[in-house]
C-alpha cells in the first residue's frame, strides 16, 4: 500500500470557545499541489499551521511520510512530543508566510544559509552553495548581500520562499504568501511558486489568488465553518461546484473561467 | 594671575587627578560590564523565566528601580558588613552600580523582546531551528540591535551613578578633586575640571555608541 505523504485525520482545534477546525481529513500525495480556498474564519491557515505544530491541536492525527506530528500516544492518552522533537518535525516541512518574517538583521545570503547551518549541520561553503542556488533560482542572486529593508516585498517573499526551500522539506506550506504584497509584485512570487510545482514540490497552499490555484493545483480544497465543504480537481470545483455554498463564493470572488 | 595659579595647582595634583580618572573609569566598565551581562540574565528571566523565577526577579527589578542609586551606595556599603558580607569600599560601590545597571538592562531587554514580531520566531521555527537557537540567532541579535541606544545612555549614567562612591571613600575623581580643593580652596575650577572630565568620558561613551549603532545598522 502506497503511504500518503500527507495525512491529516479529524483534525479538531478550538480557540477558546470557538472551534476553528471541526474535523478536517486530508491526504495529500507527493508531487500533489493542494489549493486551499474559502472565506476568512473558515480555518484554512489554522489548518496549514497544524500541520507544522504553529498550532497545537486537541484532537485528530497528522502524519508526515507516516510518522506523527506533535504528538505520541501513551495508554490511549494523547502527549505532546518533546519541543526538540518537535523542531525536528517542523524540518519535514517549510513555510512560507503573508508577512515574509525574514530575519532583519541578516543579509539575503544568511536568511538561507542560518537554517543549513544550524539545523542540517552543513559546513558553511557548502551552505553558502546550496543558499546561492536556490536565491538563483527565485531570480535573488544579485541581491544576496542585501537585508531584507533593502528589499521589495516581492523580492523579500521569493528569499523567504528560498529560505524554507532550501532546507529540503517534504512539502511546502505557503499562506496566503500573495496578500500583502503591492498588486505589480504578486506576479513575480507567484511565478517562483508555478516553477517549483513544476519541478514536483509538493505543497499546500492557502490563497486567494482563485486564477493561481485554478492554474496551479492538482487539487482544490473549499473550506466552510471549519470543513472540508468540498474538495476535487480545479476544473470540477471552479467550474461546477456541486454545493450553494461554493458557487456563491467562487461567483463573489474575482474568478473568471 | 589667578589662571596660572590654577594651572600651577593642576600641574601639581595631575597624579592625583588621573588617579581619581582611573578609578572613575574602572569603577564605572566594571558595573556596566557586569551589570548588562546580569541584565540579560535578568531579561531572559523576565521574558521566560518559569513563573516563580519571573515573580521574583520583577520584584528585584522594580525594587532597584525605585531606589535611589545612593541608597544602593550606602545599603551595600554599611547593611552587608552587618550581615557579616565585609566588602571593600571599592567592591561595594561596584556591587551597587552592577545591581542598578542590571535592572535597567534587564526591564530594556525585556520590552525589546517583547516587541519583536512573533513572526520572527514562527519563522525560526519553520527552518527547525530549537528554541535556543531561535533566542540566540534570531531573537537576541534583534534586541541587543534595539536597545542600543538606551543601553548607551544607560552606561553614561553609571558613569555619573559612580561620583556617589564618594561617600563611602572611595577615592573616585569627585572625591580626589575634592580632596585637591581642600588644599588649594580653588573649589570652582577644580568642579568645573572635574565636570569637564566626566563629559569627556560621557561624550566618549556617546560617540562609541554612535559608531557601533552605525556599524550594526541593517541598511
Amino acid at each position: 500500500m502506497a503511504e500518503h505523504l500527507l495525512v491529516i485525520e479529524n483534525l479538531h482545534k478550538t480557540f477558546g470557545a470557538t472551534e476553528v477546525l471541526r474535523g478536517v481529513d486530508l491526504n495529500v500525495d507527493s508531487g500533489d499541489v493542494v489549493s486551499i480556498i474559502g472565506s476568512s474564519g473558515s480555518g484554512k491557515t489554522t489548518l496549514l499551521r497544524c500541520v507544522n505544530m504553529l498550532e497545537d491541536y486537541h484532537e485528530g492525527r497528522v502524519l508526515i511520510d507516516g510518522e506523527e506530528i506533535g504528538y505520541t500516544r501513551h495508554d490511549g492518552k494523547r502527549v505532546r512530543l518533546p519541543n526538540s522533537t518537535i523542531a525536528r518535525q517542523r524540518a519535514l516541512t517549510g513555510m512560507a508566510f503573508q508577512t515574509f518574517n525574514l530575519f532583519p538583521h541578516l543579509t539575503a545570503l544568511k536568511n538561507v544559509t542560518l537554517g543549513l547551518v544550524k539545523v542540517r549541520g552543513l559546513a558553511k561553503d557548502e551552505a553558502v552553495g546550496i543558499a546561492r542556488r536556490w536565491l538563483d533560482r527565485v531570480g535573488m542572486l544579485d541581491r544576496q548581500d542585501h537585508y531584507p529593508s533593502q528589499l521589495s516585498g516581492g523580492q523579500q517573499q521569493r528569499v523567504a520562499i528560498a529560505r524554507a526551500i532550501a532546507m529540503n522539506p517534504k512539502l511546502m506550506l505557503f499562506d496566503e504568501v500573495t496578500s500583502a504584497l503591492d498588486p505589480e509584485l504578486v506576479n513575480e512570487v507567484l511565478n517562483v511558486i508555478r516553477d517549483l510545482a513544476r519541478d514536483g514540490m509538493t505543497m499546500l497552499l492557502v490563497t486567494h489568488e482563485m486564477r493561481f490555484a485554478y492554474d496551479v493545483s492538482t487539487t482544490v480544497i473549499f473550506m466552510h465553518e471549519g470543513r472540508i465543504h468540498e474538495a476535487g480537481p480545479p476544473s470540477e470545483v471552479f467550474i461546477r461546484p456541486r454545493t450553494p455554498r461554493l458557487a456563491e463564493f467562487i461567483q463573489n470572488s474575482s474568478f473568471r473561467a | 594671575m589667578e589662571l596660572t595659579q590654577f594651572l600651577n595647582e593642576a600641574w601639581l595634583s595631575r597624579g592625583a587627578i588621573w588617579d581619581g580618572f582611573v578609578m572613575t573609569v574602572a569603577i564605572s566598565a566594571l558595573a556596566i560590564v557586569l551589570g548588562t551581562v546580569l541584565g540579560l540574565f535578568v531579561g531572559i528571566a523576565l521574558v521566560y523565566g518559569w513563573r516563580p523565577l519571573r515573580f521574583l526577579v520583577r520584584l528585584y527589578v522594580d525594587f532597584i528601580r525605585g531606589t535611589p542609586v545612593f541608597v544602593l551606595v550606602l545599603a551595600s556599603f554599611y547593611i552587608l558588613s552587618v550581615v557579616g558580607i565585609d566588602l571593600t569600599a571599592f567592591q561595594a560601590g561596584v556591587l551597587a552600580i552592577t545591581v542598578f545597571c542590571s535592572s535597567h538592562v534587564g526591564e530594556m531587554l525585556r520590552g525589546a523582546l517583547a516587541a519583536i514580531h512573533r513572526g520572527q520566531t514562527e519563522a525560526a521555527m519553520t527552518i527547525g531551528l530549537t528554541f535556543r537557537q531561535t533566542f540566540l540567532y534570531v531573537l537576541l541579535p534583534q534586541a541587543l540591535r534595539q536597545i542600543l541606544p538606551t543601553w548607551v545612555n544607560a552606561a553614561t549614567e553609571m558613569v555619573k551613578a559612580s561620583t556617589l562612591l564618594s561617600v563611602i571613600g572611595v577615592a573616585e575623581l569627585l572625591l580626589a578633586t575634592q580632596q585637591i580643593i581642600s588644599r588649594n580652596f580653588l573649589s570652582l575650577e577644580f568642579y568645573f575640571l572635574a565636570g569637564f572630565i566626566y563629559f569627556v568620558i560621557d561624550f566618549s561613551i556617546e560617540r562609541l555608541g554612535r559608531w557601533v549603532e552605525r556599524k550594526l545598522a541593517y541598511s
